[in-house]
């Protein structure tokens, strides 16, 4: 494109005022912003010692868990729905034969490659029965790929860990009555 | 010993105390930098590293140490096509100019040795004096630093040229031109100040300043304005630091530069920094002298010490000055760098030399009598008020580059 394509709109700029001209006075202007911005409150978080602030742990997308109920039996039915949500394939499930009276099938093996994963949430837009859903734990660490496959047990503790800071969205299997959750209720 | 050895000994010793002292600061002036750029962003900056191998912190002051090793063990890389020779003496020529201007800087006053007893003062070997100076009694001092900051240009140059490198030759291309735009505003600023003095010594500048008691600053604003923009553009710092703009020349002149040549181009820089922040200090801003503290006079130890701490404040006030117009100014563009050197600096640095010139004219003194200097200061103030608002009429930098007769000629 050239300068003189009749395409390009041309504006007129802003005229300056007797302060813009002078430059010294938004010179001043400006460096007092400076010096106020160097001693405002700091935004950093000095990660570590301090943990980062979640808006609303309900609604972050971190670590995934698996749900129990109130038997404390794990709430998945073994439906292969998140698995097939799952844009990155990270979500290996084999099922069997459900002990329990109340469902078929449940999983014998569920495991969530937690480097694979997008941190998406599909998999919890899938779910059926509430059964997984992510937590707001973000500093995930772990020293080989293979301690980073989070399978069932972890799934559960991490259940365990986090229950009581974010509770399930529902509590029952059907994961339609008492909605408890801050943005529970909305749907 | 003979008072030769001798005095070659106290000249070295001085040398090696000043190196060591000015790479230590160039160092710790990296980590002030981070933190100003940090604080300024709402960050916290550097404050990781403290002490090595323990747990203490510091408020991250052992970050030099670590940004130095660092440097240390990284590869050297050179480029296949450099001139090797060339590559290898610019960073050299660089810092080594950088370095050398120190060497008229005085960093106190004159110290006798026994306050009261007559000492010959020509010497700096002892038998009378203490001088804070590594060279003293240089009587083209002001003319020496110029010239060494003016060498410095070469390593820049030849570090863009020899890295044959199209950034690294387009920075140091920039960096000719800039340099001789401002080196013409930086002298007229310095030359109000020497036609003032009668002297081209940075101590006989100060101790003039202290003797009045009016700091060339407020006497000849015109002058320090001009000579504090050019001191900028010379240590090419933000806003003109197109040099090395990172967005456009990826570095610029020292774009192939790695490892330890890249840190010298780096201290240098600092050093160039250091040096017009002192210059600005001695020569507009009173150097050791300050009202009610220290006087022109030696009065004592105390005094002695005073007045190096006061000048050394005074120059750190002035570089935390120069980090925090880094975050408040953005980059000016080349055509409006030149606008402003030719069109605006130098017209206005022309303006106040003339000015200083006649208000120093022995019959306007004796006209004036006992009040000079008030008169002196009032005229000035008045005529750079009326020059710069006169400039900001005329708009000198304005510059409309659209295409608007186009259609007419085609």
């Amino acid at each position: 494109m050239k300068a003189d394509d009749p395409n390009i709109k041309w504006i007129e700029e802003p005229k300056l005022g007797l302060a813009g001209k002078m430059y010294l006075p938004l010179f001043a202007q400006g460096l007092t912003t400076t010096a106020r911005h160097l001693v405002s409150k700091k935004v950093t978080v000095s990660f570590p010692e301090e943990r980062p602030q979640i808006g609303n742990p309900l609604i972050y997308r971190g670590v995934h868990r698996l749900n129990k109920d109130e038997k404390d039996r794990v709430k998945c039915v073994a439906c292969f729905l998140c698995a097939t949500a799952c844009p990155a394939h990270c979500i290996d499930i084999i099922a069997t034969e459900s002990p329990w009276e109340d469902r078929e099938k449940y999983p014998e093996h569920f495991a969530i490659d937690e480097l694979r994963c997008i941190y998406c949430g599909m998999c919890e837009e899938a779910c059926p029965v509430d059964a997984i859903e992510l937590t707001s734990f973000c500093d995930l660490t772990g020293r080989s790929r293979e301690e980073m496959v989070f399978d069932k047990e972890k799934l559960l503790s991490v259940f365990d860990q986090t229950k009581d800071s974010e509770p399930m969205r529902s509590a029952s299997m059907s994961g339609v009555d008492q909605p408890r959750g801050r943005d529970g209720g909305s749907h | 010993m003979d008072p030769t050895t001798l005095s070659l000994l106290i000249t070295i010793a001085k040398i090696v105390v000043l190196v060591g002292a000015l790479m230590t600061a160039a160092a710790y002036f990296v980590l002030v930098e981070r933190w100003i750029a940090a604080w300024v962003q709402d960050r916290k900056g550097p404050n990781r590293v403290g002490l090595p191998l323990t747990k203490f912190r510091m408020f991250g002051l052992g970050q030099p140490l670590a940004d130095g090793l660092k440097f240390i063990f990284k590869e050297e890389y050179v480029p296949k096509n450099v001139d090797r020779w060339l590559y290898t003496l610019a960073p050299v020529v660089l810092l080594a100019a950088a370095l050398a201007a120190f060497a008229v800087i005085p960093f106190g006053d004159t110290i006798p040795v026994d306050a009261g007893a007559a000492g010959d003062g020509e010497t700096s070997t002892g038998s009378g004096f203490i001088k804070l100076l590594v060279a003293p009694h240089v009587d083209v001092g002001m003319l020496y630093v110029f010239a060494l900051s003016s060498m410095a240009v070469y390593g820049v140059i030849l570090g863009g040229w020899s890295s044959n490198n199209k950034y690294g030759y387009l920075g140091a291309l920039r960096s000719s031109a800039q340099m001789i735009a401002y080196e013409l505003p930086l002298g007229l600023g310095i030359l109000g100040v020497v036609l003032m003095t009668g002297s081209l010594r940075l101590d006989l500048i100060v101790s003039h300043q202290a003797d009045v008691g009016v700091w060339n600053a407020f006497a000849q604003p015109l002058g320090f304005v001009v000579f504090v923009v050019a001191a900028f553009a010379e240590a090419a710092r933000l806003p003109f630091d197109l040099p090395e703009c990172e967005q456009e020349l990826i570095g610029g002149y020292h774009t192939e530069y790695s490892g330890m040549r890249l840190i010298l181009f780096l201290i240098g820089e600092f050093m160039h920094m250091i040096t017009a922040s002192l210059l600005i200090v001695l020569l507009f801003l009173g150097g050791w002298h300050f009202w009610g503290l220290t006087g022109g006079e030696f009065t004592g130890w105390v005094d002695a010490i005073l007045k190096i701490v006061i000048l050394i404040v005074k120059t750190v006030a002035v570089i935390l000055f120069f980090m925090l117009v880094r975050w408040s100014w953005p980059r000016f563009r080349f055509d409006q760098l030149m606008s402003l050197a030719w069109k605006v600096m130098l017209p206005l640095g022309m303006l106040n030399l003339a000015v200083v010139a006649v208000l120093n004219e022995p019959a306007f003194q004796q006209y004036l009598g006992g009040g000079s200097t008030f008169v002196f200061v009032t005229i000035n103030i008045l005529v750079a008020a009326v020059a710069w608002i006169v400039t900001a009429l005329l708009q000198p930098l304005a510059a409309d580059n659209r295409p608007r007769s186009v259609e007419k000629t085609w």
